[in-house]
């Protein structure tokens, strides 16, 4: 079994084993072996970073055999510089959400675990997939435990959140289904992405396919306008599910953009280049707007999901060397900040009951080891220099003004917002005197989640002032991927 | 007269005869409550059959016998085979159920369920319209007892009428569409018909009028609309276990008549009958999906979503072949064989799970009787969330390779109108998961209102569990059946 195969199913099987392992009265084993399961998933990938060949643009640890011989799906795994570090990423925010929920979820807390731990299988399996139908598959078995997630721990309105998350989602996919089938046919009967990458296609089927795999992944990313279900489903979610939600399942569908649309509808691509580009910066300065006028700050902190992964789009699309890394630095920068503020969110709710930006004010009094890593986090949002935020949203920008000075100027102004709404609700809740006498009787966080939050803030400044292991693996994937893209598939 | 008997054809229907006469006999010597003598050897009698129909379908051997009026081929053993481990499965789920409901004092249950059975195997056998004809009729009349078992029940009993009614109709029809084939045709045999046809030595407006009737009458037993009244009324007002009688296994005997009598008989007028299955079908998934969603009742529920899911089902045979090329009929009609038997799958096991939570005079079949599922018992919400989840084609559950083999056959004619009817399949689709969601939210996301411990036979809960993880199993490893049944079919179309 290689190790990819590893990667996703031993985050299963542990999942598994703790469905399995029932009732709360057993929640003490039911955690460490959720710990075990989530340190080991994480320890496995670690030899695909350090045995990964940099200069190579090829596919790597791939494994190949049949799955369904009747419709020649294979079993086919591989990682090039593109998808390598979603990977431990993935690992890596599901030990810290197994933290993150120790003492603050008390009931089912074997289903909790297993959840997360069986998700962690399943997103490494759709950036490790290198079949159409095995995609798909990983793909869309995700929603099952995030639905379940979302509706049975997540808020007062976790129903309605839920069935918008799963609804919302499954029908972009649908189409990506319809998609995938007519390129089974297309190409003769094979569901090999790397198979449809070289199969040339008429204009009007790039675009009918383009528009498909968009409808999938524009959702899941999401981008404007129909990113309206993010802001709904992270209010509800508990707190895990918030982090796991913008920190890796919106890569999903980022990672979509780079092995589907790109590459196998290049035409198609330029073509609506400039469209794509533009529902990218509109809510880099709509919906950084938005955020700003939240009262609540999970949405507000969803908003700026949506602000920062407009960048990751826009960087695509570009179509140069510098934007494909930055927005690929970007999805790894998001993933941990995204998931640091959630989990901030979380410390306090876990204490406050609620999430309300009035209900705080001078956080910082009570609780000042906690405000120090809220104020780092803070500003890797604002994509502060030194810190993981800033180094894609910088390589993007300057990508855009190579391309057109007004995209850049757009894009950079962005940032002036992310900087606004960001630091506007750490003055709210954290500085100043204290709000009221909750706020005076806060107790600041104890070494659980100073060990949560200290992972979360080595790695945002590790990636922030030494960004090159990241930039140096994807290096050759890019230039193969935009070489590839340059090159026109009409028949 | 009849020559080339070939009795060998005929054994495991022979077999069953005998044995339902055996156990009905056998049944009188019963005393005890749960029937425990006739339950076995009822049991043992379908395990063996299962094991003889697997055993002649893997020989992959077609043989035709009794002048040629039925026909051993592997389909038909799969599929009877299949609908063997149906009946089995109904039979365990179901027992408790029955002894619990007053329909066990006599050994009805299972008499007839073994003669059903029977209709179904002659169903599936026959390669001759009347043969086809009486093992329908053989299946339904059962039916009609089965769902008036409970006597003293009202609800049964109108049931019961309003099936009897429209039933006969549909058996009115596909007899008048016989009559007219025959006279248009001069013969009741498939390969006749067919041989007939293609040399185009036929009356041809009787002969369409003659396919309206038939396409009318297997609609009808399809539940697809607009033939589909019968399905919601029966399906909540029978017993439980009979509603499984009448929605598992022979959903199979139905896909297979629709083989024999428009693939193998009438596959040069498939032009003519893939535009009403179209209409059928769109028409299905509509009403099918929508009037599901408005449903309290978990088993009226279930019976538009089986109407939603014909409706896919009827998908695989819009596009086997156009203009005479039949080079796509074994990748369409395959996905529609591997359709309807992980259908029925899915369904048992739904079913079972409602049969396992009712107790004594009570039912378990609103939605929200399931609520808190899954706090009183994990693992009976877990199988439940299976078959939602694989009925609304989420993988990597069974019912999304279904839906994905009906949607390849239909994307690989290859025709623009094809992709547009596959669009939207997977948009209806879409509103199918909604209420399918709604049964997994009320398992999950509410409090529990019944708190009654759950009772249930060991052997019914140890079937649901093996039920369930076929389910997934088979969603994970789906080749082997996917094999089978492209096997199964490759060697009918030529």
């Amino acid at each position: 079994m290689g190790l990819l195969s590893l990667a996703i199913w031993v985050p299963i099987l542990f999942g598994a084993v703790l469905l399995a392992l029932g009732r709360d009265d057993q929640a003490g084993v039911v955690r460490w072996i959720a710990l075990i399961g989530a340190v080991v998933s994480l320890l496995i990938t670690v030899p695909l970073y350090t045995g990964f060949v940099v200069d190579s643009a090829a596919m790597q640890f791939v494994e190949n055999m049949l799955w369904i011989e009747r419709f020649n799906v294979r079993y086919h795994l591989g990682v090039d510089g593109i998808s390598l570090w979603l990977i431990p990423l993935t690992a890596f925010i599901t030990v810290v959400v197994v933290i993150s929920a120790w003492e603050v979820i008390t009931e089912r807390v074997n289903q909790y675990m297993g959840a997360f731990l069986i998700l962690s299988g399943l997103m490494i399996g759709v950036f490790s997939a290198l079949d159409g139908m095995l995609f798909y598959v990983f793909f869309e078995a995700t929603l099952i435990p995030m639905y379940l997630i979302i509706g049975i721990w997540g808020g007062p309105n976790k129903i309605y959140a839920a069935f918008k998350f799963f609804l919302y989602t499954l029908m972009g996919s649908l189409l990506m289904l319809v998609a995938l089938v007519y390129l089974y046919n297309a190409a003769g009967g094979s569901f090999d992405i790397l198979t449809w990458h070289k199969l040339p296609l008429t204009a009007s089927a790039q675009t009918l396919l383009f528009f498909a795999f968009f409808a999938a992944f524009a959702v899941k990313v999401p981008m404007w306008p129909v990113h309206t279900w993010l802001p709904d489903v992270h209010v509800e979610a508990p707190t895990g599910g918030s982090a796991v939600l913008a920190a890796i399942m919106l890569k999903l569908g980022a990672y979509g953009f780079l092995r589907f649309s790109m590459p196998i509808t290049p035409d198609a691509s330029h073509r609506w280049a400039l469209f794509v580009i533009t529902l990218s910066l509109v809510p880099e300065l709509y919906v950084g707007l938005v955020a700003m006028v939240q009262k609540d700050m999970k949405k507000l902190v969803a908003y700026s999901s949506v602000a920062h992964m407009g960048f990751v789009t826009l960087g695509f699309f570009l179509f140069n060397d510098l934007g494909v890394s930055g927005a690929i630095v970007q999805m790894i920068a998001h993933g941990f900040v995204s998931a640091a503020m959630f989990l901030c969110i979380g410390v306090l709710y876990d204490r406050m009951h609620s999430r309300q930006i009035a209900d705080y004010g001078g956080v910082v009094n009570t609780m000042p080891k906690f405000a120090a890593f809220a104020l780092l986090f803070v500003m890797a949002n604002c994509g502060l220099p030194g810190t993981a935020g800033f180094v894609g949203e910088w390589m993007v920008i300057l990508a855009a003004v190579k391309v057109n000075f007004w995209i850049g100027a757009l894009a950079a102004s962005a940032l002036i917002f992310g900087a606004a709404y960001s630091l506007w609700m750490f003055k709210r809740v954290y500085l100043g005197a204290p709000g009221n006498d909750h706020v005076k009787e806060l107790v600041d966080i104890n070494s659980r989640e100073f060990l949560m939050l200290s992972l979360l803030a080595i790695a945002v400044l590790v990636m922030g002032v030494y960004p090159k292991p990241f930039t140096d693996v994807m290096n050759a994937s890019v230039a193969q991927l935009l070489q590839h893209v340059a090159v026109s598939k009409l028949p | 007269m009849i020559d080339n008997i070939s009795w060998v054809v005929a054994y495991p229907e022979i077999l069953l005869l005998i044995m339902a006469c055996v156990i009905a006999l056998v049944d009188l010597g019963v005393k005890t409550p749960m029937r425990g003598t006739t339950y076995a050897l009822s049991l043992l009698t379908l395990g063996a059959l299962a094991i003889l129909l697997a055993m002649y379908a893997r020989t992959g051997q077609t043989v035709s016998g009794f002048g040629g009026m039925v026909v051993t081929d592997p389909m038909g053993n799969w599929l009877k085979c299949f609908a063997t481990l149906a009946m089995m499965a109904t039979l365990v789920y179901g027992r408790a159920y029955a002894a619990s409901r007053d329909m066990m004092r006599g050994g009805e249950l299972f008499i007839l369920s073994l003669f059903s059975l029977l209709g179904i195997y002659v169903m599936i056998s026959g390669h001759n319209f009347l043969v086809i004809y009486l093992g329908l009729e053989m299946l339904t009349l059962s039916s009609y007892a089965l769902v008036a078992l409970r006597r003293d029940d009202s609800r049964a009993i109108e049931a019961a009428m309003k099936y009897f009614v429209l039933g006969a109709l549909a058996s009115g029809f596909l007899l008048y569409g016989m009559s007219m084939l025959y006279g248009a045709t001069g013969s009741l045999d498939v390969s006749k018909v067919m041989q007939v046809i293609s040399e185009g030595s036929h009356n041809k407006q009787v002969l369409m009028l003659g396919v309206v009737f038939i396409v009318a009458g297997l609609a009808f037993k399809l539940g697809a609309v607009p033939f589909h009244m019968w399905i919601p009324d029966i399906y909540h007002g029978a017993p439980t276990v009979v509603t499984l009688l009448v929605g598992g296994a022979p959903k199979l005997a139905a896909f297979a008549i629709v083989m024999r009598l428009l693939v193998e008989g009438l596959l040069p007028l498939a032009a003519d009958w893939q535009q009403m299955m179209a209409v059928l079908a769109v028409g299905s998934l509509v009403v099918g999906n929508l009037a599901a969603i408005a449903q309290t009742n978990l088993k009226r529920m279930l019976a538009f979503s089986t109407i939603s899911q014909m409706g896919f089902l009827l998908l695989a045979f819009v596009s086997g072949t156009s203009a005479g090329d039949h080079s796509n009929a074994t990748n369409a009609y395959s996905g529609g064989m591997f359709y309807a038997i992980t259908y029925v799958l899915t369904t048992l096991c739904t079913f079972g799970v409602i049969m396992v939570l009712s107790r004594d005079g009570f039912e378990s079949e609103d939605i929200q009787d399931l609520a808190g599922l899954n706090q009183r018992s994990p693992a009976l919400a877990g199988i439940m969330a299976i078959c939602m989840f694989s009925l609304a084609g989420i993988p990597p559950l069974v019912g999304f390779y279904a839906k994905l083999s009906v949607l390849q056959g239909m994307l690989a004619s290859g025709s623009g109108a094809m992709v547009q009817l596959a669009v939207f399949a997977v948009l209806m689709s879409l509103i199918g998961a909604f209420y399918y969601l709604r049964v997994v939210k009320v398992m999950y996301f509410d409090a529990p209102v019944q708190t009654a411990a759950i009772e249930a036979p060991a052997d019914a809960r140890i079937l649901l569990s093996v039920n369930g993880l076929m389910i997934l199993v088979l969603g994970l490893v789906p080749g082997g059946l996917m094999a089978l049944c492209a096997d199964a079919i490759a060697g009918m179309v030529r």
